[in-house]
């Protein structure tokens, strides 16, 4: 019984520990990063990374994502006879949701587990000490490039991705089903207002420091993790649990992020 | 004695788990001189470095760098004590996804406002007092082990540090290029006037260019005197390191003289 309570209450301090961790990685960062000097090649190495990279993944997944919004709605619309509402339906879902939340899961699945893994591996290496005994930040120099590449590079990926999403509901909407291509786009103009681009663009903007926060800050403290192995190894878990813990969280935000921005 | 203590390490204990490792460390490095510390592998040697470098908190006592407790220091003032840090990690700690060059270059970039041009001579010039040239656009996984921790040297040395830190230099290097090692730390030295901490195994060879020798013997320093000191003494545990390093050579020169 004893042995319970004190398993639990061990369990608590870890928890509360990574959690006030996690918060001064952040403060540390977001520091780091408005302090000069500004450097401006690690940070397009790092957009190039995080965000170019990701260009291809997003286009995909984009428009399919598109082409399946466009076969459902027209479906279901089709029902009430509003079938000429299928832009803004396709739009709107995309923007205001499908949009950004897709968009931050597919660069959490490809570069936060990249920055995960990366970040790990120079702590376990001593990489992250031995910047320490340079007297050079790690925060500034390691973390700092991927925080302002991740608010960049979020909302662009996002933009794209309801674009080519837009562009896929209308290959389905007007190309497949016949849809007029004038009602495709006017209801569109009509429907979609500021406020629903603003929504999409608070919500990756969110996401874009949650993805890097969360995945760096894994990573930097790799060697304070318990029970996910050494080495090697403990790198791997903690990966996994990045990707996990970031995609959750994602999730959770963009039910909090809507109801605070409706 | 005129001379200043530049680290301190007082009653400093650490345990890993049930494993107690230092168990209450007296140190004192004096400024301008070269303390070598020796000892079996695996009693601490690099973590009373790591101490010292405030990358690891002792679990009591203090350590004092310029006075002041390392452990307590704000981020800034860390930062400004270790500005004056040259360090060599035993596994030299590279930086993998960047050049040997790269790795040099990097505190000079980083630390500096130097031009680029400014900064490739005085890589080079660090690199060549190395010995590693035409390496410039190797990784560190493509160099040898040895090759390794010469750029670790050098990139330790590219600052000119008040202060170095080295964790076995010359492990892994065959003994010309260890003898140059040598060299170079004496020559950097009278010229830069730096302070040194060394961790080896090279016993005695390391004894010439050491001021003074620390022996960490079961988790305390046993003794830090001078090397002619520490081969002549009579104290049995350092007799026994004397003994069991440097071979019969040294103990028949003692019988010898008994
Ligand atoms: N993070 C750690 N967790 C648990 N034990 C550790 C840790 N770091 C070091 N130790 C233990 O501390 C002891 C001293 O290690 P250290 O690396 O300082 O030895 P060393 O004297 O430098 O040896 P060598 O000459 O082989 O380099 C070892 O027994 C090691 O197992
Ligand atoms: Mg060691």
């Amino acid at each position: 019984m004893i042995r319970f309570f004190e398993k639990l209450g061990a369990d608590v301090l870890y928890q509360v520990n990574q959690i006030g961790r996690m918060g001064i990685f952040l403060f540390y960062s977001v520091v780091s990063m408005l302090m000069p000097p500004y450097k401006v090649f690690p940070v397009v190495k790092q957009i190039y990374h995080i965000g170019a990279r990701s260009v291809f993944v997003i286009l995909f997944t984009g428009v399919f994502t598109g082409m399946v919004l466009g076969l459902q709605g027209y479906n279901t619309l089709s029902k009430f006879g509003a079938e000429g509402l299928l832009g803004t339906a396709v739009a709107l879902s995309l923007i205001r949701e499908l949009g950004p939340v897709m968009a931050a899961l597919m660069v959490t699945g490809r570069a936060g587990s990249a920055i995960c893994a990366e970040i790990g591996i120079m702590r376990i290496s001593e990489q992250i000490d031995a910047l320490e005994c340079m007297a050079i930040d790690p925060h500034k120099y390691v973390v700092a490039p991927k925080f302002i590449a991740g608010i960049v590079s979020l909302p662009l990926l996002t933009a794209l991705f309801n674009v080519i999403g837009i562009l896929g509901g209308y290959a389905v909407g007007v190309g497949l089903l016949g849809i007029n291509e004038g009602a495709y786009f006017s209801s569109m103009y009509n429907d979609v207002e500021f406020g629903d681009i603003y929504m999409g663009f608070v919500k990756s903007l969110c996401f874009g420091v949650l993805i890097i926060w969360i995945c760096s800050s894994k990573g930097y403290y790799v060697h304070l993790t318990k029970g996910g192995g050494f080495g090697a190894e403990g790198v791997s878990s903690v990966t996994t649990n990045a990707v996990v813990m970031s995609s959750v969280c994602i999730l959770l935000f963009d039910y909090f992020l809507t109801s605070v921005l409706l | 004695m005129s001379e200043k203590a530049v680290v301190q390490l007082i009653d400093v204990k650490k345990s890993y788990g049930p494993q107690q490792v230092l168990k209450g460390v007296n140190l004192s490095i004096m400024e301008g001189k070269t303390t070598v510390i020796v000892g079996g592998s695996g009693q601490g040697k690099s973590q009373i470095i790591k101490h010292i470098l405030g990358l690891v908190r002792p679990d009591s006592g203090k350590v004092l760098v310029y006075g002041k407790d390392i452990s307590r220091a704000g981020k800034r003032e860390l930062r400004a004590i270790r500005a004056g840090f040259g360090v060599l990690f035993q596994n030299a700690a590279l930086f993998d996804s960047m050049t040997v060059y790269d790795n040099v270059a990097l505190p000079l970039r980083e630390r500096t406002r130097l031009p680029e041009a400014e900064i490739k001579k005085i890589v080079d010039r660090n690199l060549a007092l190395m010995d590693i040239t035409g390496s410039d656009d190797k990784y560190p996984a493509q160099i040898s082990g040895g090759m390794r921790k010469r750029v670790g040297l050098a990139r330790a040395l590219v600052l000119e540090p008040r202060i170095i830190f080295f964790d076995e230099p010359t492990t892994g290097l065959d003994v010309a290029k260890s003898n140059e090692i040598y060299r170079v730390f004496f020559r950097t030295q009278t010229q830069l006037k730096y302070t040194a901490v060394i961790v080896s195994h090279d016993v005695p060879k390391i004894f010439k260019l050491a001021d003074y020798v620390a022996l960490l013997h079961n988790g305390l320093i046993h003794s830090c005197i001078t090397p002619e000191e520490f081969q002549l003494s009579d104290d049995p545990v350092i007799r026994e390191f004397v003994e069991t390093t440097m071979g019969q050579l040294y103990s028949s020169e003692m019988e010898g003289e008994l």
